[in-house]
């Protein structure tokens, strides 16, 4: 049960080890030795943190059009490999040989830089997450801080894809991205400073560890009243954030073809898509981390238990977008700023008076 | 690393925001300028907090911020009132005390 | 190494900030300045500022450009079409501007520091975490400016939406 407890970890060590074992024959100063083993380390860390990312893109685009399918009574994709599973690995080799469409008038670097833009951040945040115990990338102690900071850049990878492109549909649809982003991105700092004051740090790995009674279920969802307000409150602007229905205006077909991504093909457009799913799934963790106790739990292996809780906030925002039809672009800016805001700032007052009540009797 | 890369660093953006605010005429690129001074003076005061080993400056810093978020958005707001009025966004053409 | 990645963001930042001053297209303007913003940060994350660089990102690069950008796209003024009116400004200023810049780059690089007297060393600030310590400056030490702030922030707000709401003609 150890030994699968720690998998991964043990990994890490065994090829640490491995490679000390390597360069020692070399025989450099001890340093060199150290520096060159940390940054093959690192390295590996992230070339598997990355095909990880991309594997877990695959699986949610099968996953969203099966689901997608089955809510609206149809089968899905079912052709490629069994149960459609290799449907996504088609569609990505599909992407690679189209051809890559520049519109003639465009701003031909800026339409260039704003798929890498979109996508390169969204990657960045991942390292910071927990994704089971002793299993972090890096720990940075203001690890809150560089996901929000790190996210606000995408943004303007979206107002480049929009003005880039000489649209006027991706004009309309980047500048409603950029407003959706930067108003919904409030509401959901708020509930994370909630959240920041239960726990007294930034770090994902402290908060993580503040949530491990009750046998690794104490979970700040259970602090009454101000966990469940603030998940609401987050996975709702989360939900916006990543621009997905009830909150996907900035790409509405119905109105503005496709928003900011009207003029991109081939693999630019790829990015587009890789950059969603990358955000969705990276909103999904951070409520994991937050809220649900990240890798904590019971009996299971923490990695296990980390991705369930992931899978189970993915299933709910599928299950979100295949129900409820999409806002008017007016009350999406009034929902952010005069229903989610207010309940967020409530929220942190009520975070900051229930503190010492909550430690008092326990339930944090 | 020392001090004076960062010290100098720090002068030349001011001196290219200063630049900017004099040279061009377009409103929103002079605000851009002002911003780079700034960033200049936060940049020059993180590097003497971090030699000095104060935490005065990175204060000092976040105290910029906000004065710097609050200029940008009035600023702003008075060049879209500007543009509403008078139709245009070169200062040279502002030069009236009449709206 | 600490010096590559300075002479590597330095040249960035300066080249970045060339180009706020120097592009005819205000959009390329902000996008330049996104970059010195970015590089700017990561000077600061150099000088083990981490959570003053973070909110660089978050609030220059995250809240204050997107602002401009947002004017850019209100106004939409098109390419600048160069000198106005006052032709002669424009050789003068630049003589002026590169004034400023020759002389506060002598006067500070002549400049001679104290020696480091403060208490927060990095290994200190790592241990510690330089949040909590910035969080206690501002809350003991700078409790008076920190709460001036939020007043001139709550300023700012009216002003700016008494300055650019619609005037309803009655």
């Amino acid at each position: 049960m150890d030994l699968l407890n720690n998998l991964f970890v043990n990994l890490y060590d065994w090829l640490a080890g491995a490679l000390h074992a390597l360069a020692a024959g070399l025989n450099l100063v001890k340093d060199a030795e150290n520096a060159i083993v940390a940054a093959v380390m690192s390295l590996v860390v992230i070339v598997v943190l990355l095909l990880w990312l991309v594997l877990m893109v695959l699986v949610l685009i099968w996953l969203e059009r099966k689901n997608a399918a089955r809510i609206q009574d149809r089968v899905g994709p079912n052709r490629v490999g069994p149960f459609g599973l290799l449907q996504p690995v088609a569609d990505t080799i599909k992407m690679f040989i189209k051809e890559d469409i520049v519109p003639t008038n465009a701003d031909r670097l800026v339409h260039t830089l704003a798929p890498i833009v979109v996508a390169a951040p969204a990657v960045l945040a991942f390292a910071v997450i927990p994704w089971g115990k002793g299993m972090f990338p890096v720990d940075l102690n203001i690890g809150v801080l560089w996901v929000v900071a790190v996210g606000s850049i995408g943004t303007i990878g979206i107002f480049m894809a929009g003005y880039g492109s000489n649209n006027k549909y991706s004009l309309l649809g980047g500048m409603r991205a950029v407003a959706q982003m930067v108003s919904y991105e409030v509401p959901q700092v708020l509930t994370i400073v909630a959240i920041v004051l239960m726990t007294g740090s930034l770090s994902l790995n402290k908060i993580v560890d503040a949530q491990s009674g009750w046998g690794g279920m104490q979970w700040y969802i259970f602090a009454f009243p101000v966990g469940p307000i603030a998940f609401i409150v987050y996975y709702l602007s989360a939900l916006a954030e990543v621009n997905r229905t009830p909150f996907d205006i900035p790409e509405g077909e119905s109105e503005i073809v496709a928003g900011h991504h009207t003029e991109y093909s081939g693999m630019k457009w790829g990015l587009f898509y890789v950059g969603e799913y990358f955000n969705f799934f990276l909103v999904c963790t951070i409520a994991v981390t937050l809220f649900f106790g990240g890798w904590q739990g019971p009996l299971l292996p923490p990695y296990v238990w980390f991705l369930i809780k992931v899978y189970a906030l993915i299933l709910l925002g599928m299950w979100i977008r295949m129900t409820w039809p999409r806002f008017r672009v007016d009350q999406l800016m009034g929902f952010a700023w005069k229903t989610l805001v207010p309940i967020a700032l409530v929220n942190i007052i009520l975070a900051a008076l229930a503190t010492p009540i909550l430690k008092a009797i326990g339930l944090i | 690393m020392t001090v004076n890369h960062f010290v100098i660093l720090s002068a030349l953006l001011f001196g290219i925001g200063a630049l900017g605010v004099l040279v061009r005429r377009n409103p929103l690129i002079m605000f851009m300028g002002i911003e780079l001074m700034l960033n200049a003076v936060n940049l020059a005061f993180v590097a003497f907090s971090r030699f000095l080993q104060s935490l005065d400056g990175q204060v000092f810093v976040f105290l910029v911020l906000t004065v710097a978020a609050a200029e940008v958005a009035v600023g702003l707001a008075i060049i879209v009132a500007l543009f509403r009025t008078r139709a245009t966004v070169d200062v040279d053409e502002v030069s009236g005390l009449k709206g | 190494m600490d010096l590559i990645v300075f002479y590597l963001f330095a040249t960035l930042a300066v080249i970045a900030a060339l180009g706020v001053v120097a592009l005819r297209n205000p959009v390329h303007a902000a996008l330049c300045l996104a970059v010195v913003f970015i590089s700017l940060a990561a000077l600061y994350v150099l000088l083990s500022a981490p959570f003053v660089a973070a909110a660089q990102v978050m609030i220059y690069a995250g809240a204050i450009l997107i602002l401009f950008v947002f004017v850019i796209m209100l106004l939409s003024p098109g390419v600048d079409q160069g000198a106005g009116a006052l032709k002669w400004q424009r050789p003068l200023a630049a003589v002026f501007g590169l004034a400023l810049a020759v002389e506060l780059i002598l006067v500070l690089a002549s400049a001679v520091l104290p020696a480091a007297r403060g208490q927060y060393t990095p290994e200190r600030l790592a241990q510690i975490g330089d949040v909590q310590a910035i969080g206690a400056l501002l809350f003991t030490d700078f409790l008076l400016p920190f709460e001036i702030t939020s007043l001139l922030l709550l300023v700012a707000m009216v002003g700016v939406i008494v300055l650019a709401k619609k005037r309803v003609r009655s």
